[in-house]
């Protein structure tokens, strides 16, 4: 499958990275990354810790300062103030799934919709659930859940109740981190068929530790190491790569899972 | 009967209830002098609804509401002086407490509180635009949390020094002596009584515009900022404009109470609207459950009443009693009193679980 999706003529890249450097007090976190990210496409950002990937994440999405360029559909992101750049359907999540804890799953997915509503919109009580929402809802499998506070759903289902507010924000560009952190087997399987579900129409990146999850969903790898671009490419081109082997690939599972786990 | 709570009916039966006892229950069984008390006691409670929703549902913990009441009170003072000195002496007279430090000229800034428009218009307007800026400036640059309460602390209380230095709004004393409302002469009982009556009306039309608010799409917004101001700029909101309308309208509503307090009460100065006074406000709403609707309402009056009824009593001993109240509900109890039934119903829940247990 992944070498299907290499095979094929490429689509323009929805996002662009050129020569992203952060850098935070003369260390640079990110120094000198090129990255494109593609509609269909479900791209895995993988690298040991302090890689740079979380902080590639943040500047992609306004929270970091960078030099270079970062465009999305040929339009420059860098100096836009985070919800603007939100606004042109870049959005992400946090290793920690962050919803909206004391409103209900329905509620989180209304205000994720409602970027743009206006301020008159705004001051009146919600008669009836947007389409989209409820349509997010059975796509997320939270549609048993509409009336259920968001601080109480078990773990995993609040990172897909995250990821399903990025669906209704209509974002085509998807940044997820560490999506499947802390899940159990079945979950993950569940979670890896939405983000090719999802990634139909739209560009997915995913920052992930955990390998097995990578070589079983990637259509695209690329491995940062030291804030660099170690190795970009598919699946099997990227594993066979020696440095990759040396620097992320060769540790132990039992590193692996300590590096995760720190994270 | 939650769901009743919630319905249409449950808020009107809700509302209909708040009117009775207002409108109905208080004048019938306190004497004139306790409804004056009571109509002061409802200021703060208007105060309170705004504190409850900038920093019950907003997260602004905003210790400097005595800034927008004393712009509020003292704004409708100057109206209320200057008319008192033109049914003395005519248009353009000097206040007497002018006259008093020997100052003949009238400074232009009060020229327009002549007009009772310009003085309403001023009224909700000014303080409102004042919070809407200071809260733009503020929350564009993401101050928060204990930063933001310091900032507005302190704002309250350079606003109190600011106005003891001020010659021509009464220095330490304030304002005072005020004859006549909009031409109803202050001292007539049933003056005062209409009075009590705009103020309780004030309340609940504050209570109600506060309840639209939380239930409206703007309200569930309000407490995602609260809850997780982050995602909620990475959904592509500015939640800084979130936060400015809640800071602002708790602002009107401050504002609008001190208007009604100078009438109310005959009186205002630096006193009643520094840093202690700002402390008052948040104490009552602390008490009564700032996440909720009513509880600011009630906790006002709680906090408002005791002191005045217990501080009769027990001068001394009331100031400590009021601190270890605090404390014991910040504490203990951080939804304030109107989380009490929540937390019984959660207690009971428990007991019944346990009971199952063992019998089982």
């Amino acid at each position: 499958m992944n070498d299907t999706a290499l095979s094929r003529p490429a689509p323009d890249p929805v996002l662009v990275c050129r020569n992203v450097e952060v850098d935070f007090d003369g260390f640079k976190a990110v120094a000198g990354v090129d990255l494109e990210l593609r509609r269909g496409e479900v791209h895995f950002l993988i690298g040991p810790n302090g890689a740079g990937k979380t902080t590639l994440v943040d500047a992609v999405t306004g929270l970091a300062r960078y030099t270079g360029s970062i465009t999305k559909d040929g339009e420059e992101l860098r100096g836009k103030k985070v919800h603007r750049i939100a606004r042109k359907g870049v959005g992400r999540t946090f290793q920690t799934a962050t919803v909206f804890e004391n409103l209900t799953v329905a509620q989180n997915l209304d205000i994720a919709a409602g970027a743009s509503r206006g301020p008159l919109t705004l001051l009146r009580r919600r008669k009836t659930l947007p389409e989209t929402v409820t349509d997010t809802m059975k796509r997320i499998g939270l549609d048993d859940a509409a009336d259920t506070l968001a601080g109480v759903l078990a773990h995993g289902r609040k990172q897909w109740l995250e990821i399903g507010m990025l669906l209704v924000g209509d974002a085509d560009v998807l940044l997820l981190d560490e999506p499947i952190a802390g899940m159990g087997h079945d979950e993950r399987e569940t979670t890896g068929r939405l983000l090719h579900d999802i990634a139909a129409e739209r560009a997915v990146a995913v920052v992930e530790h955990d390998m097995d999850f990578m070589r079983a969903n990637a259509s695209r790898v690329t491995v940062l190491h030291g804030g660099a671009v170690l190795a970009a490419g598919g699946v099997d081109e990227v594993s066979a790569d020696p440095r990759v082997q040396e620097v992320y690939l060769g540790t132990s599972d039992h590193q692996e899972t300590a590096d995760a786990a720190a994270a | 009967m939650r769901n009743f709570a919630q319905s249409r009916l449950g808020t009107l039966s809700g509302f209909a209830a708040g009117a009775a006892v207002l409108f109905g229950l208080a004048p019938l069984v306190l004497s004139g002098f306790r409804l004056g008390l009571f109509a002061q006691f409802i200021c703060y409670a208007i105060v309170a609804v705004g504190i409850g929703l900038a920093w019950g549902r907003g997260g602004m913990l905003t210790l400097g509401q005595g800034v927008f009441f004393g712009m509020g009170a003292y704004l409708m003072a100057m109206h209320l002086k200057m008319a008192d000195a033109e049914f003395r002496s005519g248009p353009g007279a000097v206040p007497d407490f002018m006259e008093l430090a020997g100052i003949r000229e009238l400074p232009a800034y009060w020229v327009p509180f002549a007009s009772p428009a310009f003085t309403i218009a001023a009224v909700l307007l000014l303080p409102t635009g004042l919070a809407a800026a200071l809260g733009l400036a503020v929350f564009k640059r993401r101050v928060k949390g204990a930063y933001f309460a310091i900032l507005s602390q302190a704002l309250a209380g350079a606003f109190a020094i600011l106005l003891i230095g001020q010659q021509t709004l009464g220095g330490f004393n304030g304002l005072s002596y005020f004859r006549y409302f909009f031409g109803f002469t202050l001292n007539d009982p049933v003056n005062q009584r209409m009075l009590y009556f705009i103020t309780a009306a004030v309340l609940l039309a504050v209570v109600a515009l506060a309840l639209q608010l939380r239930r409206s799409r703007y309200g569930e917004l309000l407490v995602a900022v609260r809850d997780a101001e982050a995602r909620v700029r990475f959904l592509g909101y500015d939640a800084a404009n979130v936060k400015v309308v809640a800071y602002a309208v708790a602002a009107l509503f401050a504002s609008v109470a001190g208007a009604l307090f100078v009438p109310v009460v005959g009186i205002i100065s630096p006193a009643s609207i520094g840093i202690i006074p700002s402390i008052m406000f948040l104490l009552g709403v602390a008490i009564g459950g700032r996440a909720t609707l009513l509880g600011p309402v009630v906790g006002a009056l709680a906090v408002a009443w005791a002191q005045t009824t217990l501080s009769e009593q027990f001068p001394s001993a009331w100031t400590y009693a009021q601190g270890l109240l605090f404390v014991l509900v910040i504490a203990l109890l951080p939804g304030g009193i109107a989380s009490i039934p929540k937390l019984a119903g959660r207690v009971r829940a428990k007991n019944q679980a346990r009971t199952l247990e063992a019998t089982a």
